[in-house]
């Protein structure tokens, strides 16, 4: 595995699935008295989060201190950085603190690109702008992989599998990475949104592309929603939420015409009514809840495949 | 000591234990067992991945023929705990699987197949402090072949091997490598 | 400096003109060349062995930032004039974009003063084209035409003229001076918060896309507009082969639509953008391979007039941050004569006599600037650079005259070299360095 998770195309299916074969293993953890491995005394993970995002930084927080490593958590607000200090002197203080880690989520696209090339630790994208957001994608193959696959999960990739992840792609770093991932995982991927909301050169994806919600239900394994800013209308990206809702909203009807099998996933937060109906978010269905416990175990698999071996030498990138 | 002085196929070196010396050391385990636990009373076999895990299956089964006692059986994966991770490149985990009985107040037996500095033994029981409180641990090891690092040993052994920290001892198994044997070679590398 | 007034006697450069003028030499005299031909002498004359170098006329750049007044931190009129210099520049077109913008008669005497001051080449202001480049009304052109920095060029580069009747309003107004307007073509609705070229590693990379269609679309726009009202276009960092097609087009009308490219976008690709540097963010942005080629064969076919570098300074703060908090912008004074060589004489594409046309003589004409980009002659003022074409690649470095370090080039291994700057028989730059 390379110095640092950044994109989902850093890990090759070989990696990926390491790291979900080692969150299989980790996961039975929780059922344990002591829920606590030693494997990372004495490292420092630095959750530096730019945005405001409390359930991804405590679910990296647990991952760390699970691995009983030593977590920083530095939140944007009402810190030096709101008084106008740059990324790259925030860099350079974790730097002196002596990160092994930084986990980082800032709202620009590149963030965790710039600050791998100032800080000597492992970098953790954990959301930059639109562009990526890794972790979310382990944890959302993982959670298929258990729910499609269960007891033969373990060393199987995804292949054959048919995701359908809805909803405004062109500014989702969920979908970016989730398209790289599961298509190295094997799996057949398919965008449903309208035009507006999928980027110009979306053909040179590894994915299909559809404008049509409806057609592709019936043939979808998962369907993966994603969150629909309301802002995005006044931007003429669609002319109502009303409308939205009616194409590409997941609603009991529309839930109804999937497959027994498929499960419905969202990377939350969720705007109940506008892309996914309540009935459907709480169904059986639905893995929005254990997309959480499985974000804690995903993560702790990647903390300890990047930090918990040799110190990596100093790479050229 | 007697080695047998063929060499097995595939591998150059030394076959010290055959498939029947194996079988004859495995089964002479077992009986210790039964004695010295009173009859297999209160005992988990837990093997250490890889060969620790057939190897703690075979005793389960060989001690379910002999006494009709079915023994809990499971796995301890090590790797979390090692003394010697920051020298590697992160490992992937093995499966730790415990039996549904648990270990509180068993007596817990590990299975592995060479003991050698004692570290990964040591490991384990770090390891298996965290599942639980068993009442007593205890060590079964096919081969022991000496140079400890640390202050640990083994309760019951199938053969000892004495051998220079130049060698390289190999446990061959039918469920993971098509044939049981014991192979020492000279590789030339320290352990 | 070193002492004004001498003479020169240049011998032995190959003259870039009409005709196979090989080893030739030059005498420079009281700001003129006096004299061209073999075998000259003057004994009073500092002697400078040209063999195996180009003679250019002095390169002229209808399009600079300066930064001065407001931007000092970035550069200066000095600091900026003396990178013109190394180029092989000896005049160059400050544009209008400073704090204050230069919309009145009064900065842009300013800037004009600090040039002449600073002596290392001539700067001519470029006047906003509306004030405070808001886009709303009309700037004092008529006055800053008639000062004494006789401004000729208008332009609100930064910003595009958006409003279709403003832009007609300004064209019509300077064909009473002479003047020209020339435009930053950008649609600012089609490109809020654009950070890269829209296409298929804008997608990759989550940045907000910038598409060819915005410039492309004001271009059609403005050249038609020159066309009804018969007056003069000119059309900056054209970046996109549409753009190209759409000048072509115009022109095959005959109408009077002039136009410019970077060094950066005959040679660099958005591709770059890849490890999210900012020192690669431009506002026209990096484009694609097949916008490269199609604007090099503009380049090379007169489509496109001119090489201006749209040099654009700025402090390191400002670009060594997040991609999306950076500025826009390149230097490019120091490096522009060789990427040109790079991209268009070591690739067949353009000759060098061709390269004193795009980069002297159009420039010069469009700019209505007398005094340079005329191609060397007796009689003619004694602008000129010395570049040697065959100096071994060496990698760009980051340290120049100009105050800011943000070039694109950074150790890129650029041939060439250039040696000598003459401004009216004064040298500027003597053995690549500053005298």
């Amino acid at each position: 595995m390379k110095r640092h998770l950044i994109s989902a195309a850093d890990l090759s299916r070989g990696d990926a699935l390491l790291i979900l074969d080692t969150a299989e293993e980790l996961a039975s953890l929780a059922d344990r008295p002591i829920k606590k491995l030693p494997t990372l005394r004495g490292r420092t993970v630095v959750n530096l989060f730019f945005e405001d995002s409390t359930r991804t930084r405590i679910s990296f927080e647990a991952a760390a201190k699970r691995l009983s490593a030593d977590v920083i958590n530095f939140s944007a607000k009402g810190s030096s950085v709101a008084k106008g200090e740059s990324l790259k002197d925030t860099a350079l203080t974790l730097e002196a603190m002596g990160a092994d880690a930084v986990v980082i989520r800032h709202s620009a696209s590149g963030a965790a690109h710039r600050l791998a090339g100032w800080v000597r630790g492992s970098v953790v994208n954990a959301g930059d702008g639109t562009h990526e957001h890794p972790t979310q994608a382990l944890l959302d193959a993982f959670t298929i992989r258990r729910r499609l696959k269960a007891a033969a999960a373990r060393g199987s990739g995804l292949d054959g599998i048919r995701v359908t992840i809805v909803g405004d792609v062109l500014h989702s770093r969920v979908a970016r990475s989730n398209v790289l991932l599961l298509s190295t995982l094997g799996a057949e991927v398919t965008l449903a949104a309208p035009p507006t909301l999928l980027p110009l050169a979306v053909d040179t994806w590894p994915c299909a592309v559809s404008y049509d919600l409806d057609t592709e239900l019936p043939k979808s394994d998962v369907v993966m929603m994603l969150r629909v800013q309301t802002e995005r209308m006044t931007a003429a990206y669609f002319p109502s939420v009303r409308e939205y809702s009616r194409r590409y909203g997941l609603d009991a009807a529309r839930m109804a015409r999937l497959p027994d099998h498929a499960i419905v996933m969202h990377p939350g937060p969720m705007n109940r009514g506008v892309e996914i109906a309540a009935e459907v978010a709480d169904s059986t269905r639905s893995t929005i809840v254990e997309q959480v416990a499985n974000g804690v175990t995903t993560r702790m698999a990647v903390l300890y495949l990047l930090l918990g071996g040799t110190e990596f030498p100093e790479v050229a990138r | 000591m007697g080695a047998t002085g063929h060499p097995v196929a595939g591998r150059d070196g030394l076959a010290v234990l055959d498939a029947e010396e194996i079988r004859r050391a495995l089964t002479r385990i077992a009986h210790e067992i039964l004695e010295r636990t009173h009859g297999g009373d209160g005992v988990v076999l837990l093997g250490i991945p890889t060969r620790g895990v057939p190897l703690a299956r075979r005793l389960a089964a060989r001690i379910g023929e002999f006494e009709g006692l079915e023994v809990p059986c499971g796995s301890l994966d090590v790797t979390m705990h090692r003394d010697d991770l920051r020298f590697r490149p992160a490992r992937a985990l093995g499966r730790t699987d415990l039996p549904r009985s648990g270990v509180d107040g068993k007596t817990v037996v590990l299975v592995d197949d060479v003991l050698y500095s004692g570290r990964t033994v040591r490991a384990a029981l770090d390891a298996l402090t965290d599942l639980g409180r068993p009442r007593a641990v205890q060590l079964a090891v096919l081969v022991d072949r000496g140079h400890r690092e640390l202050p640990i040993r083994a309760d019951y052994v199938g053969k000892n091997l004495p051998t220079s920290q130049r060698e390289v001892v190999h446990v061959l198994l039918a469920e993971v490598d098509a044939q049981d044997a014991v192979v020492i070679s000279d590789e030339g590398r320290p352990s | 400096m070193s002492p004004t007034k001498a003479s020169w006697l240049i011998k032995g450069a190959a003259v870039a003109g009409p005709g196979d003028r090989g080893s030739t030499d030059l005498l420079l005299a009281g700001g003129a060349i006096t004299a061209i031909g073999t075998g000259l002498s003057d004994a009073g004359a500092q002697v400078l062995d040209a063999a195996g170098l180009i003679a250019l006329p002095g390169l002229v750049d209808l399009h600079t930032h300066l930064r001065e007044p407001g931007r000092e931190d970035a550069e200066t009129v000095e600091t900026g004039t003396r990178a013109a210099a190394l180029g092989g520049f000896t005049a160059v077109h400050a544009m209008a974009n400073t704090e204050p913008v230069a919309d009145t008669a009064g900065v842009v005497e300013q800037v004009w003063r600090l040039g002449r001051a600073a002596g290392f080449c001539d700067v001519r202001p470029v006047g906003a084209v509306t004030v405070g480049l808001a886009g709303t009304r009309l700037a004092e052109l008529g006055t800053m035409a008639d000062s004494a920095a006789r401004v000729r060029v208008f332009s609100d580069d930064g910003r595009c003229v958006a409003d279709p009747l403003l832009m007609r309003r300004a064209l019509e107004y300077v064909k009473a001076f002479d003047g020209v307007i020339a435009q930053h073509a950008q649609d600012p609705r089609l490109t809020e918060g654009a950070q890269l070229n829209e296409g298929e590693i804008s997608g990759r990379l989550g940045l907000a896309g910038w598409p060819a269609v915005a410039e492309e679309a004001i271009i059609a726009r403005d050249c038609l507009l020159a066309a009804h009202v018969g007056s003069a276009l000119h059309v900056c960092h054209v970046s996109t082969a549409g753009s190209a097609e759409i000048i072509r087009w115009a022109k095959s009308k005959g109408w009077p639509v002039t136009a410019e490219v970077t060094p950066h976008h005959l040679l660099l690709t958005d591709e770059l953008a890849v490890g999210y540097d900012p020192v690669f963010k431009v506002n026209p942005p990096l484009r694609t391979a097949a916008d490269v080629a199609e604007l090099r064969r503009a380049l090379a076919d007169g489509t496109i007039d001119c090489v201006a570098t749209d040099h654009a300074p700025h402090p390191v703060e400002a670009k060594e941050t997040e991609w999306a908090e950076a500025a826009f912008g390149m230097t490019g004074l120091e490096t522009a004569l060789r990427v040109v060589q790079q991209a268009m004489v070591d690739t067949g594409l353009l000759d060098w006599p061709g390269v004193a046309d795009r980069m002297s003589v159009r420039p010069a004409r469009i700019g209505r600037l007398t005094g340079h980009g005329a191609l060397l002659a007796v009689g003619g003022p004694a602008n000129l650079t010395l570049y040697d074409p065959a100096a071994p690649a060496e990698p760009v470095g980051t340290v120049g005259a100009s105050k800011s370090r943000n070039t694109p080039f950074a150790g890129m291994p650029l041939p060439g070299r250039v040696v000598a700057t003459f401004l009216r028989g004064t040298p500027t730059v003597l053995d690549g360095k500053l005298v």
